[in-house]
């Protein structure tokens, strides 16, 4: 491979973490707004996160991707720039998954908790801001862990729409070499490192949070058989 | 520790003109049922400020859901509940938090909160809530936790704690809010038995030296026979009898309340 | 924003033909990812670490890297070491390795369920090895294994528009088929997106009754 080559892979490495990097965030955003909401004591609030959860839980995140790219634009006249494309289609799909973790990880909280917090005279808000997500957050990591690296393959996706990242440089890197064994061996093994390092991170954060409040880290064989079904492309069952 | 140094969060009436005297709770008809098990059954009673109240009775009679009802963590399915004037049910959000600054409970469980260390577990209302300001909030509960005996322990978690010692904190933590009432639910039930007394020591020493009002569910008589001006005798949902300490242990009149205390004592 | 009618009616035949296709993909990746799976969560177990830390390394890589680029490599590589087979096999294969990765985790998790007492119990009884796992083990970790299967057979579907990329038209490649011949990209994408939420969630709710009754 040329340098030129390398340069365009790189290229597509920078814009492959820049997705990621946004539509975490927005997942993330979106992960809390309807996690809590799904918590929410008025049952219209409830009924309302859920059916967001069930329908961007229900479609395929590429079915989503090709509906921003190609409806939006013609329909509420929303031309957006390839990145706010990607980022708005995979923010709002793996939120939806991250919300089905948020509200799992509160629900978790012993309701004892909750009865203390009330017992203080806290508004629902304080029990929320200093109880409950301070204990449920920590318990979220692994999960969240498990929905950033589908989030990271999810990128992949917007290449079909023709975006410069990862994936479509290595596209582009075969057409000009005609040749796929190599580039193709690349790109997964780039993908793999960055997945690695996403997961050490998370592991780090994880440990960072839990440290004093006297919790394991890792779960045990029992949560193991749970977790698909709170993470990642994983669960449809509510 | 003599007494006269507590810092008290509430010991002379003087000092608090707001606080009433005369009756500060009243439950009327008050009926509560889960499902089909009728667990409060059209319940009467009242509780004078500053009294000392103990709720005696076998499991499942109902006691512990009066201390939910008062706390607000329950609702009742009949009747009315009236905290120093303010009724409950139905009442605003608003209200019923007025209405939980006044009351303080320790529960059976502690419900301490992992995640902040034992210094932060008892300002974190006082701050949040009350408005302390963060530096008062702070020496006051020093205060309180040299009065439970655990100055020391400002910066542990909970879960670094025993049994007993968590539950000293609890009961530093609901004094923090300087309540008019302290609810307290079975709180050395979940104790190894060689850590119960020192949480006792600690209630005793409240009940003598301040003029917070108690009620106490208990199954430890001594301690009940102790602190309390009356004691309620509970069975099926309602009061069967009620008392003095002294005449509901030494010479109960129904028969039903001596198996119970033979059973028990 | 408009909505033409028409342009749904004419599409829905494609609709049809994509979902026969879409369905052939995920029954016969189902079946490959269960099977496979179990290969690798038993080989696992081989008490060896010349084969758990190659199984462990090739599985983990599959699990964390895009099932896109998999199929693309699989796509383009293949025919290059001489090995053709059609797009639709391809991308069979390819989702039903990738899937494999993760079902293996959920027969792991459904093996490491079942009590050691049963462990104990069948070597107490001398039962042979093969026979502890297909008799005792196996038929206990399925009963727990199901539910969490078949959350991934709705993921799977999600992702078979996927293999669009490599030319298969499934739903999703007869919808860009079908507006870019018709320039109408409202009807059918909106139909597909619709196709899709309805069908996952139809099939939660069957596995939530199956889950019902295996519980039993």
């Amino acid at each position: 491979m040329t340098s030129g080559l390398w340069e365009l892979v790189l290229k597509g490495v920078w814009v492959t973490v820049q997705l990621l990097v946004c539509s975490a965030l927005l997942g993330a955003v979106v992960s809390f707004v309807v996690g809590v909401a799904r918590t929410h004591r008025l049952w219209i609030v409830r009924f309302l996160a859920g059916v967001y959860t069930e329908v961007f839980r229900g479609t395929s995140a590429l079915v989503m991707i090709f509906w921003v790219y190609f409806v939006l634009p013609v329909a509420f006249g929303w031309q957006l720039v390839p990145l706010w494309a990607g980022t708005l289609a995979l923010g709002l799909t793996y939120g939806a998954y991250g919300s089905e973790i948020v509200r799992g990880a509160l629900n978790a909280v012993d309701p004892a908790q909750k009865e203390g917090g009330i017992a203080l005279s806290f508004t629902p808000w304080q029990r929320l801001r200093l109880i409950l997500l301070p204990q449920a957050v920590p318990e979220m990591i692994p999960p969240f862990s498990n929905l950033l690296v589908e989030l990271l393959k999810g990128t992949a996706l917007v290449s079909i729409m023709g975006m410069g990242d990862l994936a479509f440089s290595g596209n582009l890197v075969r057409l000009a070499l005609q040749e796929s064994a190599e580039i193709y061996t690349i790109v997964l093994l780039i993908y793999f490192v960055i997945a690695f390092v996403l997961t050490r991170g998370m592991r780090g954060l994880e440990r960072k949070l839990k440290a004093g409040t006297g919790k394991p880290v890792g779960g045990t064989p029992d949560q193991e058989l749970d977790r698909p079904q709170t993470t990642g492309v994983g669960g449809a069952v509510a | 520790m003599p007494t006269d140094t507590l810092p008290n969060p509430g010991t002379n009436p003087e000092k608090n003109p707001d606080r009433s005297t005369g009756e500060l709770i009243r439950l009327e008809q008050v009926t509560k049922q889960f499902g089909s098990n009728t667990v409060l059954d059209h319940l009467d009673f009242s509780v004078d400020a500053g009294k000392h109240v103990t709720l005696i009775g076998p499991s499942g009679s109902g006691k512990t859901t009066i201390l939910r009802l008062l706390m607000t963590l329950l609702k009742p399915d009949e009747g009315t509940i009236t905290v120093d004037g303010q009724q409950l049910f139905p009442a605003s959000d608003k209200q019923v938090r007025e209405v939980r600054k006044k009351i303080g409970m320790v529960f059976q469980q502690f419900n301490l909160f992992p995640n902040m260390t034992v210094l932060r577990n008892i300002t974190e209302a006082p701050v949040t809530v009350l408005g302390m300001s963060k530096d008062e909030a702070v020496e006051r509960a020093k205060g309180l936790l040299d009065m439970v005996g655990l100055a020391d322990k400002c910066d542990a978690h909970p879960a670094q704690l025993s049994g007993g010692q968590q539950q000293r904190v609890a009961i530093a933590r609901a004094l923090a809010m300087r309540p008019q009432v302290l609810l307290l639910d079975e709180v050395t039930s979940a104790l190894d038995p060689e850590l119960v007394a020192g949480v006792l020591d600690v209630l005793r020493d409240i009940a003598r030296s301040t003029d917070i009002t108690m009620l106490c569910v208990t199954h430890e008589m001594n301690f009940a026979r102790d602190i309390s001006d009356q004691v309620l005798m509970f069975d099926s949902g309602r009061i069967i009898e009620s008392g003095s300490p002294e005449k509901i242990f030494s010479d109960p009149e129904l028969d039903r309340t001596r198996e119970f205390l033979s059973a028990v004592l | 924003m408009k909505w033409d009618w028409s342009a749904v009616s004419g599409f829905m035949p494609h609709l049809w033909d994509g979902l026969l296709v879409t369905v052939q993909i995920l029954a016969l990746g189902s079946l490959i990812s269960f099977a496979l799976g179990l290969v690798w969560a038993l080989l696992m177990r081989v008490p060896s670490r010349w084969v758990t830390w190659p199984v462990g390394v090739v599985t983990e890589f599959v699990r964390n890297t895009p099932l896109l680029v998999q199929l693309f490599f699989l796509f383009y590589v293949l025919p290059e070491w001489g090995l053709t087979f059609s797009a639709l096999t391809t991308g069979v294969f390819a989702i039903g390795l990738h899937y494999s990765t993760y079902t293996m985790q959920v027969y792991r998790a459904g093996i490491e369920a079942v009590p050691v007492g049963q462990w104990e119990a069948a070597t107490a009884l001398n039962l042979p090895l093969h026979r502890t796992w297909s008799a005792v083990i196996l038929p206990q970790a399925v009963r727990r294994v199901v539910p969490a299967l078949g959350n991934y057979v709705i993921s799977m579907l999600k992702d078979t528009p996927m293999v669009m990329a490599i030319t298969v038209l499934e739903m999703l490649g007869q919808a860009r088929l079908y507006s870019q011949e018709h320039f109408q990209f409202t009807e059918p994408l909106t139909v597909i997106g619709v196709a899709f939420i309805v069908i996952s969630y139809l099939a939660s709710l069957a596995l939530r009754a199956l889950e019902r009754r295996l519980a039993h």
